[in-house]
């Protein structure tokens, strides 16, 4: 046998929704069988009365709330009715309302305006997508997905130079920007270094060291591991140099890599040159090619590149070639090595090779670099005139210069040749006065090539030691005075060498954007959430985006929708 | 073509369109294409044989309203035999809340776009309890639908006449900013409809008593102002249709079996449809989700326009219908601008720092991301004539919207 007990409250108006909900909570308490919870009007009394919910003889107005409850027993009607106030101010709790989640990267733009990157870690398929959309919303992208492919990743690439973007990736691990780590990142402090990496745990590495050496960063600007292939031409390092050169907060670069492709190597260190601060390069497994080029410096550890960068902080004036040597316009043309000695002429081609690339020669670096004719150079070329090619009938170019003064009258010929860089061999055993039969050629070629073909220089390592027979005194400026210029190794001239053709290109992408660049990092993240925990933790800015592939899935609708897309460029 | 360049004109067209409430007239009269055996009813169009209960109930209602049968059981066996026609509410300019049937002497009301001269028409509003809409057909209900076309209809109809129209867009802006969304809340907006027009009816009306009854029963009414409002945002949307590459959703409607929508850049009378979707809500007093009947009616066009579920962020008295916080009635808006294609310029929503309502629901959006439109809605009792049973939240199939792409994809040879 069922109960029914009601209570009305006069001129109490709730919302019928109010009210929906009321009853909903009673029919939840225990004994309850039924509840009706309504403002008294003849038509809501109707349709208690068609559910047997309206007692008999209520007296309510249709401005009242009238509240009727149908309980197994007295008692759990009156206790459901007791509990209605409780319930009218039920509220959820506070931790269950949620930040909306956008679904889409312009959705999360509207909510973040000044977010100024996209982090993507959805699978590889999808992620040039996302990272194509994100640098149409004009944010730089910090790529963690792997199996991009290649096309891409050089498309991905060009476009954001175009636009003065940064794609960091694919398959970037690490970056810190603004003492902000995206990614795997250390905790370092900020500092007057920045990191130029092509490997994520190179660059973590390096950054921890220098941390812990006292230093740190300004920004670590991750590339993904083929941007420094030859096909995508280290394009995001080309742009992360170049704006790491522009930053004032920037005092020293450090510039970490697996072995880059040669062609590739020899422009960024190009590149590396034209910042004018000093870069520590650490291209791990590669030759380094000296201690030492002007503003380069090269390590062989990737501990070591931490402590040479943290060194370079405190050291001023590190220019050991002065930049007064150098003319105002590099050098121009080919470079022409004719060397008597063998060792000397390699380790001058593996110092070089990072900044002219190819060096062909009769006893190359690598095979590709052979010279198909000893008796003829080809482009840069440096020849070991003492290779026993040339030897036969014949004696020594460190006792007969008449070899290398015919080679060097037959390069002078060739307008395209800029430098003529040899070598000068004294001591017991050499000819007595090597420079007195070179000088004045010298000076004949250079007045010639003045007056005709354009100007010629020529350098001169000259070994040898004050004891010497030849007098180094006098071989020295006699050479200096013919309008050589005179190195007493061969590193010191290497470094004179690279500077001389180390080009000072205009820059032909669009500049990222310094100032953006050093603004507070807001971050848009889609893909993995513990990138946008690890982002808020950090106290910066971020939305994550709730990312699911387009279409469900559905690669046919997905492709379709591709398409539809594009359409705005027609 | 470009796309977005034609969204941009579809939806520019929708939402700068200025729906003006300018008559009351017979359905026959003004309605294109209307006749004495047409029974207009919501959604896509649908045979008999698959109607559900409720749309039964309004077509068997409105043919004893109109004298074509003189009983249930005969209505029931004329409609079986195809004596009468039926066709959707849409293909003729206009849109009815749930069952929506609208018959050719119901008065109805005449909503003009003053900016491109489309006209749209809704029917008279029941007010609640037993009414057809939701399928009754009791002599109480035709008895009131009587009265309505007869007295609250000429009443309506001279007081429209003697003005110049109720600017709607106008109505239903500030209706936003004073706590509906236009479509399941119309408090506001139904008291301002009162406002402007019982002046009107007070010049209008001779007979006290009629001008007392009148001004009662639109007063009583929460939702006397749903129907013009529709209209009006049938008027904004059929101005966006027909724009060739557009993307743009033009109508979302459901009649009780199947729910459908349309396409800007599609065919006029292109549907796509699914079955329809049992809305999921709160309920009135001795009902529960078993009674609901799948979702019914032409509400829905006001979520098409950029208002209702769309504009819930404004609405905070109604908020447990969307999960019980103000910040959840936010989030179910700032969902919606994940589909749309435009912010309105004219409905704005102070909770969001009067941020224009999401407006234009863009086809392409809705298959990317696969989120559907959420719709507000009454919900309505399977059998015919027991009548609304609670209100809630519905969203369309997302198959249609994948079928519509299939098909833009088809026509413009993607």
């Amino acid at each position: 046998m069922s109960v029914i007990k009601w209570n009305a409250r006069a001129g109490a108006y709730y919302d019928s929704v109010v009210l929906m909900q009321l009853q909903r909570g009673l029919l939840e308490l225990s004994g309850v069988l039924d509840a009706g919870v309504v403002m008294a009007t003849q038509a809501n009394r109707d349709l208690l009365a068609a559910n047997n919910l309206l007692p008999e003889n209520i007296s309510a107005n249709p401005d009242d709330l009238l509240i009727v409850v149908k309980a197994d027993d007295d008692a759990s009607a009156e206790s459901a009715i007791g509990q209605v106030d409780e319930l009218l101010t039920r509220r959820k709790s506070s931790s269950a309302q949620q930040e909306f989640r956008p679904r889409s990267l312009s959705a999360a733009v509207k909510q973040l305006p000044e977010a100024n990157w996209v982090l993507i870690s959805v699978p590889g398929r999808y992620a040039a997508g996302v990272a194509r959309e994100s640098l149409e919303l004009g944010k730089h992208v910090f790529l963690y997905s792997d199996n991009v492919s290649l096309d891409d990743e050089i498309s991905l690439k060009k476009s954001a130079r175009e636009k003065g973007l940064l794609v960091m990736g694919p398959d970037c691990g690490t970056a810190i920007i603004n003492g902000i780590g995206l990614g795997f990142a250390n905790h370092v402090r900020r500092g007057l270094i920045g990191v130029v990496g092509a490997s994520g745990t190179g660059t973590q590495a390096v950054t921890a060291q220098i941390h812990n050496l006292g230093g740190g960063i300004s920004h670590a600007i991750g590339t993904g591991g083929r941007d420094l292939k030859s096909d995508v031409g280290a394009i995001t390092a080309h742009q992360a140099l170049d704006v790491l050169a522009r930053d004032p907060d920037t005092k020293v670069i450090a510039l970490i890599s697996k072995p880059p492709s040669p062609d590739v190597a020899t422009q960024l260190i190009s590149a590396a040159q034209s910042t004018g601060k000093p870069v520590v390069v650490y291209f791990i497994g590669y030759p380094a090619p000296a201690r030492k080029i002007g503003n380069l410096w090269f390590a062989v550890s990737l501990s070591e590149a931490a402590e040479k960068a943290v060194e370079q902080l405190s050291h001023k004036g590190t220019m050991s070639v002065n930049s007064d040597q150098l003319s105002v316009s590099s050098r121009k043309g080919y470079l022409r090595g004719l060397f008597s000695g063998g060792t000397l002429a390699f380790e001058t081609m593996v110092g070089l090779q990072a900044s002219l690339s190819p060096i062909y020669s009769n006893a190359p670096i690598t095979n590709y670099q052979l010279l198909k004719d000893p008796l003829k150079s080809e482009a840069h070329s440096i020849v070991d005139l003492g290779d026993e090619f040339f030897m036969v009938g014949r004696l020594h170019p460190m006792i007969d210069n008449d070899l290398r003064i015919r080679r060097m009258k037959q390069e002078a010929a060739d307008a395209e040749v800029g430098m003529i860089l040899f070598d000068v061999v004294l001591g017991e055993g050499s000819h007595l006065d090597p420079a007195g039969e070179l000088a004045p050629v010298i000076k004949e070629i250079r007045e010639k090539r003045i007056g005709e073909l354009g100007e010629l220089e020529f350098v001169a390592i000259v070994i040898g030691t004050d004891e010497d027979p030849q007098n180094l005194q006098s071989q020295v400026s006699t050479l200096e005075e013919a309008g050589a210029k005179v190195f007493r190794t061969a590193t010191e001239a290497v470094e004179y060498v690279s500077l001389r053709f180390g080009s000072k290109k205009e820059n032909e992408f669009t500049p990222v954007n310094l100032e953006q660049l050093n603004q507070p990092l807001a971050g848009i993240n889609v893909g993995l959430e513990s990138f946008y925990e690890s982002l808020i933790a950090q106290g910066a800015q971020a939305v994550h985006v709730e990312w699911k592939p387009p279409a469900g899935g559905n690669e046919r609708l997905a492709s379709l929708l591709a398409k539809m897309k594009s359409k705005k460029e027609n | 073509m470009n796309i977005d360049n034609a969204n941009t004109t579809a939806v520019n067209r929708m939402m700068e369109a200025r729906p003006i409430l300018k008559a009351v007239a017979p359905a026959k009269d003004v309605i294109p294409g209307m006749k004495d055996n047409l029974f207009l009813h919501a959604g896509p169009p649908i045979e008999w044989a698959r109607m559900s209960g409720p749309l039964r109930g309004a077509i068997v209602g409105a043919m004893l309203f109109e004298g074509v049968a003189a009983s249930e059981a005969e209505a029931t066996r004329m409609a079986e035999r195809g004596e009468v026609e039926f066709d959707s509410c849409h293909h003729h300019g206009a849109v009815g809340p749930m069952a929506g049937v609208t018959s050719a002497s119901m008065k109805v009301y005449v909503v003009e776009n003053a900016e491109r001269g489309n006209r749209a028409f809704s029917n008279l509003n029941e007010g609640y309890g037993k009414v057809l809409r939701y399928g009754a057909y009791s002599d109480e209900v035709l008895k009131k639908l009587h009265w309505m076309n007869d007295v609250l209809g000429v009443a309506l109809a001279d007081a429209l006449a003697s003005s110049s129209g109720i600017d709607m867009r106008a109505l239903i802006a500030e209706a936003l900013h004073m706590g509906d969304e236009g479509h399941n809340r119309n408090k506001a907006g139904s008291l301002l409809y009162l406002k402007l027009i019982a002046p009107l009816i007070a010049k209008v009306v001779k007979d006290d008593s009629v001008e007392s009854e009148v001004l009662q029963f639109l007063g009583d009414n929460a939702l006397s102002v749903l129907n013009p409002v529709m209209a009006a945002c049938k008027a904004m949307t059929d101005a966006a249709h027909g724009v060739e590459g557009s993307t743009i959703v033009t109508t979302m409607a459901r009649n009780g079996t199947d729910f459908g929508i349309r396409v800007s850049g599609l065919g006029e009378r292109q549907w796509f449809t699914a079955p329809a979707e049992i809305p999921v809500g709160l309920f009135f007093s001795g009902f529960s989700q078993a009674d609901a009947n799948p979702d019914i009616g032409d509400s829905a066009i006001t979520e098409t326009a950029g208002i209702g579920g769309f504009a819930m962020a404004t609405a905070p008295a109604i908020v447990t219908f969307v999960g019980g916080t103000p910040k959840d009635a936010m989030n179910a808006t700032l969902e919606m601008y994940e589909i749309t294609f435009a912010e309105s310029k004219f409905f704005t929503m102070p909770s969001l720092e009067f941020r224009g309502t999401p407006t234009g629901i863009d086809l392409r959006k809705v298959v990317e991301l696969g989120i559907t439109p959420r719709i507000n809605t009454g919900i309505a009792h399977k059998n015919a004539g027991v009548g609304q049973v609670g209100a809630g939240l519905v969203r369309p199939p997302l198959e249609i919207f994948e079928q519509a792409l299939l098909s833009f994809a088809e026509k413009y040879d993607l």
